[in-house]
């Protein structure tokens, strides 16, 4: 079996792979704390992206570092993200008892 | 060989990101999860990018998954249901239109050319790293610090305990 040398597509094509996974999370459940790990999970895809992408177009003169960069901001943004998330899934959790997103209907008219 | 390991760590991370999108088990979830983050760390490496493959598993296969884990346990979350087929279906069509949109973004006559890799990595020195973020970026950098500090208090107000509401008020 031969493969075909691993370039930038391929990489690209696994970030596009995990991002469509992550949406597919999102709609499929309902329960608040996987909504979460799969938006973790998208961002994590776009991170790959960004990496690949830095390290190909990485030429002598113009390193292309600015891709490794906004990995590192992504990163702590992430962070941020899944703080608050948490936090406000606490809060849902004592005023309601409940993590279904189907059940939160408190801001419904 | 260096193939041999992307394919091996690409298809670990697909596969772990698929069972974090459906076990029931939050728990389960969690596990695929860390899997999942620990091939893409294995892809950065891959590419060369030691420090940024470091820091997903510190900071994401660690403490993320960490304070996810914290909240299952805290909730005692049980299994949850099984999806209803019309959701399933409706989402899986949703995944197969982004596979096949991925699929003619990577590998289809009209994607590309894509570059080739012609120096050696930029960010596998940890010098070059440093000296950018602390030259160019540095702005973005403190605005950054200050980002986690406003999520940090923000997270203290969102989740200490709140009044009760008051019956007939606020439905």
């Amino acid at each position: 079996m031969t493969l075909t040398p691993v370039g930038l597509e391929h990489y690209l094509f696994v970030a596009c792979l995990l991002f469509s996974i992550g949406v597919f999370g999102v709609l499929l459940r309902s329960n608040t704390l996987i909504i979460l790990m799969c938006l973790e999970l998208m961002l994590s895809a776009s991170i790959v992206a960004l990496i690949a992408f830095s390290r190909f177009n990485a030429i002598e003169g113009s390193l292309m570092m600015g891709g490794n960069l906004f990995v590192l901001f992504i990163i702590a943004i992430a962070a941020a993200e899944v703080a608050i998330g948490l936090a406000i899934i606490v809060a849902l959790w004592r005023r309601q008892q409940t993590l279904d997103a189907t059940e939160i209907t408190s801001l419904k008219h | 060989m260096t193939d041999w390991l992307f394919y091996i760590f690409a298809i670990l991370a697909v596969l772990a990101a698929l069972s974090v999108a459906i076990s029931r088990n939050p728990v389960n979830a969690a596990m695929g999860m860390i899997v999942s983050f620990i091939g893409m760390a294995a892809l950065f490496v891959l590419l060369e990018t030691y420090f940024l493959a470091v820091l997903q598993v510190l900071v994401y296969a660690g403490a993320i998954v960490v304070l996810f884990l914290f909240i299952i346990m805290m909730m005692d979350v049980t299994s949850a249901a099984a999806p209803k087929p019309a959701a399933l279906i409706a989402s899986a069509a949703a995944l197969g239109v982004m596979v096949a949109g991925s699929w003619f973004v990577s590998f289809s006559e009209l994607a590309g050319p894509f570059p080739e890799r012609s120096v050696d990595a930029p960010a596998a020195v940890a010098k070059i790293f440093g000296v950018e973020l602390f030259t160019r970026h540095i702005l973005a950098f403190q605005v950054i610090g200050f980002l986690l500090l406003i999520a940090m208090i923000g997270v203290i107000v969102v989740s200490r305990k709140m009044p009760q509401p008051t019956e007939g008020g606020a439905k």
